[in-house]
């Protein structure tokens, strides 16, 4: 079984990442019931026999001693990774993953990529050394970050290339929370831009992520909670909801908690077949190779149904069906965006619990007809079946898309730029930084160009008439 | 008298289980439908045929597991060793920590090579426990990345380390649509490398069983463990102990040698489709009878219509008038009219079975001009029946079956290749743009051959 490693950079990464961690113990313990280190474990977790001299020696089989998360927590200020290791996860950490300082990137890529990334540069390669070496089979990195800051979108993709460099064979997947219209740093659409062409560079995989869809979908689910409709009463361990606490609580108290935890469990999804058994797995490297068709469109829209488990028991087929439904509808998609009227290069959909091939195969035949394939890859369906399904739910459906709707989002990220670019507004704060010149403005916005243009050349072929290309002609 | 099955990738193994299981289950069924002593012969050539005697008295099944990640392996040995009745052997397992991908490049150029020594080594060590090796089955599905890729690698090895064993391939076609997206991709390499390599594919299609389960077999949620059930009986029917008066009248020593050389007369024809009749849910089975003539009518018009299953046969279709001109060569993508065979198989099981009537089957109208039926035409009969089957009747056949199917998936493997698309997936690991040509090169001259027919 290979293994995976989280990468959580800056505030939101680490908060992300924490609801990811606090939501995968809980997924295993409901699970392993008998305590037994099993390879479903083995994938996000070492297995540490801590009684033995400092270190603590790992622990390949047997119970469990004590469980240690493959993970680098990286932060340019103290406050979140702070809280993590003090809060009920403590000790799942050990100091030897942590890479902090106190000062902040001032919400400045360049401070996080130039001026962090090199004074960090050896501590970050011997760190994830150290990370690799506890792993067997190393298969995959995953980064959790946001685009608008300086820690998450500078350090956090400078990580990136030293990963491509010193692991160039481990996948690169990259959660990325990108800013809203509202946002608050005047600053995030540089920030964003010039992680954007980080991540076009050096990227296997980005999961977009925006805040504007993750509070939808609590408010959604805050609306469903209150609405005091018969048969649909919430029930208590729903893990889309909640970390510990009653449901109703949190929503009010927490927001970002919860939307964060709607990352973790897409996180929690997307290995779920690596993880555990099913009769159609679907291991990490397959989405790379199903999924992205050429290099460079490698951004998957995401959605995940269903949001909360109502407390009927008997989930009648057209209920199994409203998942598949729900999964395409633009209100349960992670970024703004409504796949079913743009163009799909692939779709993927993994179905976790009690689902069978003919519940696939009905629902795949019932909504085709509504969605739009390019032409060269008109049956563009890959499934997976996992036969555990998630905490509370009976079972879950994680669609994932390479589809043209995510050309708003970076016309939108554009825009912003230029708008502060063309008045060279707060420019001075990133000319500043050593290494830094107006080149890589520049070349960060014509390779976000370059990408649209890319969506544009594909968007033009939707609902022209198709022409097959005439097949070889054998003479016998 | 062995045959060796190699399973590959989690569809083959899957389905391995299933094989043996059916196997096993039929073995020490009571219901044969013969007598006592019929029955132990039965018995006693089954087991020659597909398990090793244990001092345990547990029979182990004469299988190689082979998978690039561990979750399948261990889920079919576990399954196994719990029936109770037959396991696996401690070590004929090969597995790595990571699987192929989908990508029948990497199953091929990287896994292949990379594991090449340590699993000829198990091979080798398994095939030296019998006295005579007939051959090898492997069960692939052509649509992921070790089933095929590794698989077609695995092929070419066997057929150099083992020159004068039996190869057939067991191919898993894939719904049409998607299980994977690079599926046809995937299909058109592992067809075109095992065409060059194997002696007989013999294919299974996942749409055509599944409808098999929905509207025989009348199961409401269909499950991969239903679809593979249903695979290992149809492989069960035609494998099992066959009579042969040929061989002085006793069980057939050599199957897989005695079909090829029934339908593989020429090596540019090795595509085979396979028919089984009846197929129901064993509930149904105690309450129907049925007459060898109703069975193998509607088989040979299964036959000539290109029928995938009992359900829905076309009757209209007849064979041409012989004396009358050829009929117009046959395109692919025209309405079908009539399935011209090379060669057909036809397996009886089961009660009276030395009544049934073959006359139908033996008919010139229904076969290629250069062969004469009594060439193209095989039968076997057992008595002993298989799986609760009071009668069954398996039809094994080289025909334009699969006319369709291949040229359905070459149109939309080179409308993808075409664009280009997911090319670069394959040229990472050193599956150029010109071994595609090759591929499709060959398919089409494979398909072209089947029209002319």
């Amino acid at each position: 079984m290979a293994q995976s490693v989280v990468v959580q950079v800056g505030q939101c990464g680490n908060q992300v990442g924490r609801c990811f961690w606090d939501l995968a113990l809980r997924e295993h313990a409901a699970v392993n019931k008998k305590g037994i280190y099993d390879d479903s474990l083995k994938n996000f977790f070492r297995n540490v026999d801590t009684r033995r001299n400092g270190d603590g020696v790992d622990v390949s089989k047997g119970k469990i001693c004590s469980l240690k998360a493959r993970a680098l927590l990286i932060d340019m200020e103290e406050g979140v990774v702070n809280e993590i290791l003090q809060g009920p996860l403590k000790d799942i950490f050990d100091s030897k993953q942590l890479i902090t300082n106190v000062s902040g990137s001032g919400n400045n890529w360049a401070v996080g990529y130039k001026v962090f990334g090199s004074q960090y540069q050896d501590q970050i390669v011997e760190k994830l050394r150290q990370t690799a070496e506890h792993c067997d089979c190393l298969q995959c990195f995953f980064i959790i970050h946001s685009m608008g800051g300086g820690t998450g979108s500078g350090l956090g993709t400078f990580i990136l290339n030293v990963l491509e460099d010193e692991f160039p064979e481990v996948y690169r997947f990259v959660t990325s929370v990108f800013p809203s219209g509202e946002d608050d740093v005047i600053t995030s659409p540089y920030n964003s831009v010039l992680a954007m062409k980080e991540l076009n560079e050096h990227a296997d995989c980005v999961l977009p992520i925006e805040n504007e869809s993750l509070f939808d979908i609590v408010s959604k689910i805050n609306q469903m909670v209150t609405s005091g409709k018969p048969g649909t009463t919430v029930k208590p361990e729903s893990l889309v909801t909640l970390n510990e606490g009653g449901i109703k609580k949190k929503l009010q108290e927490k927001p970002f908690d919860t939307m964060n935890n709607i990352v973790g469990n897409l996180l929690l999804n997307l290995t779920s077949s690596a993880r555990f058994e099913g009769s159609l797995n679907m291991d990490l490297n397959e989405i790379t190779m199903n999924l992205v068709p050429f290099p460079q469109l490698h951004y998957l829209v995401s959605s995940l149904t269903p949001l909360c488990t109502l407390a009927d028991v008997n989930i009648p087929p057209r209920r199994l069906d409203q998942m598949f439904s729900d999964a395409f509808s633009k209100d349960h998609q992670l970024i703004q965006a409504d796949p079913k009227h743009s163009l799909y290069l692939a779709c993927a959909l993994l179905v976790r619990g009690n689902v069978q091939i003919s519940d696939l195969r009905r629902n795949i035949e019932r909504l085709k007809s509504s969605l739009h394939f390019v032409s060269w890859n008109q049956e563009g369906w890959k499934t997976s079946l996992c036969s555990v399904p998630p905490v509370g739910h009976s079972h879950s459906l994680l669609a994932l898309a390479n589809n043209t709707c995510i050309k708003p989002t970076f016309i939108e990220l554009k825009k912003r730029f230029t708008r502060l670019y063309k008045k060279k507004a707060h420019l001075h704060h990133y000319l500043q930084v050593d290494g830094m010149e107006e080149s890589c403005f520049t070349e960060a916005v014509s390779s976000l160009s370059s990408l649209i243009e890319s969506y544009n050349e594909l968007d033009v072929t939707k609902g022209l008439p198709v022409h097959d290309p005439l097949r070889l002609n054998i003479v016998i | 008298m062995s045959i060796v099955t190699v399973q590959l990738g989690q569809c083959g193994n899957q389905i391995g289980y299933e094989v043996f299981d059916t196997i096993c289950r039929d073995l020490h069924n009571t219901q044969g439908f013969c007598c006592k002593r019929e029955n132990e012969v039965y018995q006693a050539s089954c087991k020659e045929h597909f398990f090793n005697e244990e001092k345990s008295g547990v029979p182990i099944a004469r299988a190689l597991l082979i998978d690039m990640e561990p979750k399948v392996i261990s889920q079919t040995l576990l399954k196994a060793a719990h029936s109770g009745r037959w396991k696996y052997g401690q070590h004929s397992h090969f597995c790595q920590k990571q699987g192929s991908g989908n990508n029948w490049a990497y199953g091929y150029s990287v896994h292949g090579p990379k594991h090449e020594e340590s699993i000829m080594n198990l091979i080798q060590k398994e095939v030296e426990k019998y006295d005579s090796l007939r051959g090898f089955s492997t069960i692939m599905s052509m649509a992921g990345g070790t089933g095929s890729g590794l698989g077609a690698f695995l092929t070419q090895n066997l057929r150099d380390a083992y020159p004068n064993s039996f190869i057939i391939n067991q191919i898993i076609w894939p719904y049409g649509t998607g299980e994977v997206i690079v599926q046809n991709y995937n299909s058109v390499l592992t067809l075109s490398h095992l065409y060059r390599s194997s002696d007989a594919l013999l294919v299974h299609e996942n749409d055509v069983v599944h409808k098999i389960c929905a509207k025989l077999m009348n199961i409401k949620q269909i499950s991969f463990r239903d679809v593979n059930q249903v695979i290992a009986h149809q492989l069960g029917s035609v494998f099992q102990p066959t009579y042969s008066p040929e061989d002085s009248c006793q069980y057939r020593r050599n199957p897989l040698g005695d079909l090829m050389a029934s339908l593989v007369p020429h090596p540019e024809f090795k595509m085979l489709g396979l028919r089984n009749i009846p197929q129901m849910s064993e509930n149904s089975l105690a309450y129907t009878t049925f007459a060898w003539t109703g069975l193998l009518k509607h088989l040979r018009q299964m036959l000539i219509s290109n029928a995938k299953m009992e359900e829905g046969i076309d009757w209209q279709i007849r064979p041409p008038l012989s004396g009358l001109p050829a009929l117009e060569k046959v395109l692919p993508n025209k309405e079908f009219h009539f399935n011209t065979s090379i060669a057909n198989l036809v397996i009886l099981r089961g009660k009276d079975v030395h009544s049934a009537d073959l006359g139908g089957f033996k008919d010139p109208a229904l076969y290629t001009s250069w062969l004469q039926p009594s060439d193209a035409f095989s039968e076997w009969r057992t008595h002993r029946a298989f799986n609760k089957y009071e009668k069954l009747a398996a039809l094994v056949s080289n025909s334009q079956f699969l006319l369709k199917p291949l040229d359905t998936i070459i149109g939309k493997a080179w409308n993808m290749f075409a664009s280009k698309a997911y090319v670069h997936q394959y040229t990472k690991f050193g599956i150029e743009e010109e071994d595609f040509l090759d591929s499709f090169t060959v398919l089409e001259q494979v398909v072209a051959s089947y029209c002319n027919l």
